[in-house]
């Protein structure tokens, strides 16, 4: 009798020939999260993916999972061999086990048997597998609808034992759908953008702009403690740092006081551009989400994807405010976001920007500047950081 | 590097940084334990506790050391409030204290007590008559600042004193001096106050550690139980390091204080006179008479907001601070620089310089030039 856990994949389940690249990548992830750990041995089987490690340390490395992307559920399990003997000791031990934890009167066992070599038929297996729990454990009953715990019994080269399944994010291993550059601002939405892309296998880098010193540096080092947190799920994120500071002084000379937003927008998403076109990512990733505020209605938005080619993906697009937050305190991004050190710079906002900006003017607005000039200098003066 | 930040806190003195990494490796044995070492240990308190009942012209045996500045504050007026719950349910303060005195009286708010929150005038400083009309019978406790912190005003404490004991003998005065201590000369002894607090780390020494006096005519009930320490009103294992190198810092500061008000005077007068030749639009919310601190100069610059000059200075290593948090969001405005009365845009923009005796005329000079491009580049922006 052995402790092992098990990961169930998603997605990756269904991708065919491809299925052993996706596998790969997981198992890297999975490694990556848990080495400091310490685990014996990590293997296929059938489908799903097995760790061997100390029993104690199983909390620790669920936790740890939990943050990576490409599996659904993880299970502790007790591994024996074919003999029913001793499915039946690993029936009894996990039982005995999930009763002093929880409070438990009814059961269903749900048999899987992948190894048809097995001579009881899954079914037939659960009928009898069934019958010996009710003998061992009198006050337990059967309900095969809505028992207070499954028994879960699989049967392969091994047989697993297990009754939980905690639940993972889901989504595609990182790595597996190309690499993405977030726009990260200190705010709420931008890391739950980053989190969904990543969840569907996107690598991701992140931009931070400031406006030093007209922003305060702990801004800043709020910005580095989202992508740490993001890191979680991420793995490493190399965050480039870019100060606007030049851009936006030469807007207030030169530029209407109302575009400023949609102008300096614009000039993020350029240097984003930029960047990412530099350093082979493949598309641009913002928090922005329809409606909520005036650069983010249909025409500031067309405004800002106006000025680059690449691909922009906007995870949060359709989402409400509320679900935003609820996601960022899932992920645990939310209570760093809401901290007070915010760009003090409003100096730059203007009072009444416009909502419906229309590309000829905005076009013309531009003219009176240098674009290509702005955007190398900005870059030149850019920071690197790696965050893990 | 130019440090103008020295009222949140002061760099050590090297004598001080030398006596207590000293003291770290001879003297780390528990000055409560019966054998040697220990008794060595109690001898070094007691030496410190000299030090600075010598400054303070009151007896050794009337100091008692604490964590810091907010620890003597609620120590003080807890224990007050503890004593004398039953005499009355009234205590007066001023609007611009301390947020370790201004929180503990929200607290006694909340708990039915009455306070009364006095006024300053343009300058910061309170009305005596306010004062004379607000004491009654029911007023347990008086709690005033020494020398304010955000804008170096200081109270006519000998006044207030008198003019409290003449209206209710039985009312405790609790005077706050974390900003006055070793920088703005006052008897404690001849002005008559009831306790007053201070702290390490405004006066080049450690942080971590503070102090109280207490008039010897009081017995205050603590508000932490322990080892009895510090004639049981503050328990818990003396922090001897800090206490060691309090006592070197005091001992300085005593030696040098008037020469080092007096250079402080000079810098604050040269820096006020050359920043307004220098400089369009500005306001000073700190007088540059003896009605305030020789070590403080709070300035508004019109047309900037306070913490982005703040960042252009320590772009070119200049430290100060803003009187006010940024108030981009709403966030609360300084509530002393409100106390005087100033426009938003006045609280918005405003800066403390605070001196130290490490600074020289050069450093003020420099200082003024940066602020004037900083300024300048500033309002370009802003004034458009």
């Amino acid at each position: 009798m052995d402790s092992v856990l098990s990961v169930s994949l998603g997605e990756i389940a269904l991708k065919g020939l491809n299925r052993k690249y996706f596998e790969d990548k997981l198992i890297k992830h999975i490694r990556n999260a848990i080495k400091d750990i310490g685990f014996e041995k990590i293997y296929k089987e059938q489908g799903k993916i097995y760790i061997e490690a100390e029993e104690h340390n199983f909390p620790q490395m669920t936790n740890r999972l939990r943050k990576v992307f490409g599996l659904v559920y993880i299970s502790p399990c007790i591994r024996v061999g074919k003999d029913v003997a001793d499915i039946e000791k690993a029936a009894l031990d996990i039982m005995k086990h999930k009763m002093e934890k929880e409070k438990i009167s009814t059961f269903k066992i749900e048999t899987n048997r992948a190894d048809k070599n097995f001579p009881i038929k899954s079914p037939d297996f659960s009928r009898q597998m069934g019958g010996f729990i009710l003998k061992n454990f009198d006050k337990l009953s059967v309900d095969v609808h809505k028992p207070d715990t499954f028994l879960f019994i699989d049967i392969k080269q091994n047989v697993y034992v297990y009754t939980d399944k905690i639940k993972g994010h889901g989504g595609m291993p990182i790595g597996t759908n190309g690499k993405g550059l977030l726009l990260l601002s200190g705010g709420i939405d931008s890391p739950v953008a980053g989190f969904l892309m990543a969840k569907r296998g996107v690598e991701i880098s992140a931009v931070h702009y400031h406006s030093y010193p007209f922003t305060s540096e702990r801004a800043e080092e709020k910005v580095k403690d989202l992508a740490a947190i993001l890191s979680r799920y991420t793995g490493k994120i190399k965050m480039y740092s870019v100060n606007l500071l030049d851009i936006q002084k030469e807007l207030n000379a030169k530029c209407p006081e109302k575009e400023m937003t949609i102008l300096s927008r614009r000039f993020m998403m350029r240097i984003a551009e930029r960047i990412a076109l530099e350093n082979e990512l493949n598309a641009l990733i913002t928090g922005e989400s329809l409606g909520q505020v005036a650069s983010q209605t249909i025409e500031g938005i067309t405004m800002t994807n106006e000025s680059v080619n690449l691909p922009v993906f906007r995870p949060l697009i359709g989402l409400d405010k509320v679900d935003i937050i609820e996601i960022a305190k899932d992920i645990e991004t939310f209570d760093t976001s809401v901290l007070p050190f915010e760009d003090c710079c409003t100096v730059f906002l203007p009072k009444h920007p416009v909502t419906k900006p229309k590309i000829e003017d905005i076009e013309a607005s531009e003219e009176a500047l240098d674009i290509n000039f702005l955007v190398d200098q900005a870059i030149e003066g850019m920071k690197i950081t790696i965050i893990e | 590097m130019i440090y103008l930040d020295n009222c949140s806190t002061t760099r050590p003195r090297e004598e001080v940084v030398k006596v207590i990494s000293q003291s770290m490796v001879e003297d780390f044995a528990n000055p409560s334990s019966l054998h040697r070492l220990g008794m060595r240990a109690e001898k070094k308190i007691k030496e410190s506790r000299e030090y600075i009942s010598r400054y303070l012209n009151v007896e050794s045996s009337e100091i008692y050391f604490t964590s810091g500045g907010t620890e003597s504050n609620n120590i003080a007026i807890q224990s007050v409030v503890n004593k004398l719950h039953k005499r009355g349910k009234h205590i007066i303060t001023t609007k611009i204290e301390h947020s370790s005195v201004l929180n503990i009286m929200k607290s006694y708010e909340k708990q039915g007590y009455s306070v009364t929150y006095l006024n300053v005038d343009e300058h910061g400083i309170i009305s005596l008559d306010e004062l004379r009309s607000n004491i009654s019978q029911e007023t347990i406790l008086v709690a005033i600042m020494h020398v304010n912190n955000e804008i170096g005003s200081i109270q006519p404490i000998s006044e207030i004193n008198r003019l409290i004991k003449e209206i209710n003998p039985n009312t405790i005065f609790h005077v706050d001096g974390v900003q006055g201590f070793g920088k703005v000369e006052l008897s404690l002894k001849a002005s008559g106050v009831d306790s007053y607090s201070f702290s390490g780390h405004k006066i080049y020494g450690p942080k971590g550690i503070g102090g109280l006096y207490i008039d010897k005519k009081h017995t205050l009930a603590p508000i932490l139980y322990g080892g009895n320490q510090e004639k049981g009103l503050r328990s818990g294992t003396e922090n001897l390091t800090g206490i060691i190198g309090f006592g070197e810092a005091v001992r300085i500061m005593n030696d040098n204080f008037y020469k080092e008000a007096k250079h402080a005077y000079e810098l604050k007068k040269s820096f006020a006179t050359k920043i307004k030749e220098e400089i369009e639009d500005i306001k000073f919310n700190t007088t540059l008479d003896e009605r305030s601190s020789p070590y403080i100069l709070n300035v508004s610059f019109k047309y900037v907001r306070g913490e982005v000059l703040l960042h252009y200075l320590e772009d070119k290593e200049i430290y100060v601070s803003t009187s006010s948090a940024c108030s981009s969001k709403g966030t609360e405005k300084s509530h002393v620089l409100r106390g005087i009365s100033l426009k938003d845009e006045e609280i918005e923009g405003a800066i403390r310089f605070c001196f130290s005796y490490e600074n020289t005329i050069e450093d003020i000079d420099y200082t003024i030039q940066i602020l004037k491009e900083s300024i300048s580049d500033i309002r370009q922006i802003t004034k458009r």
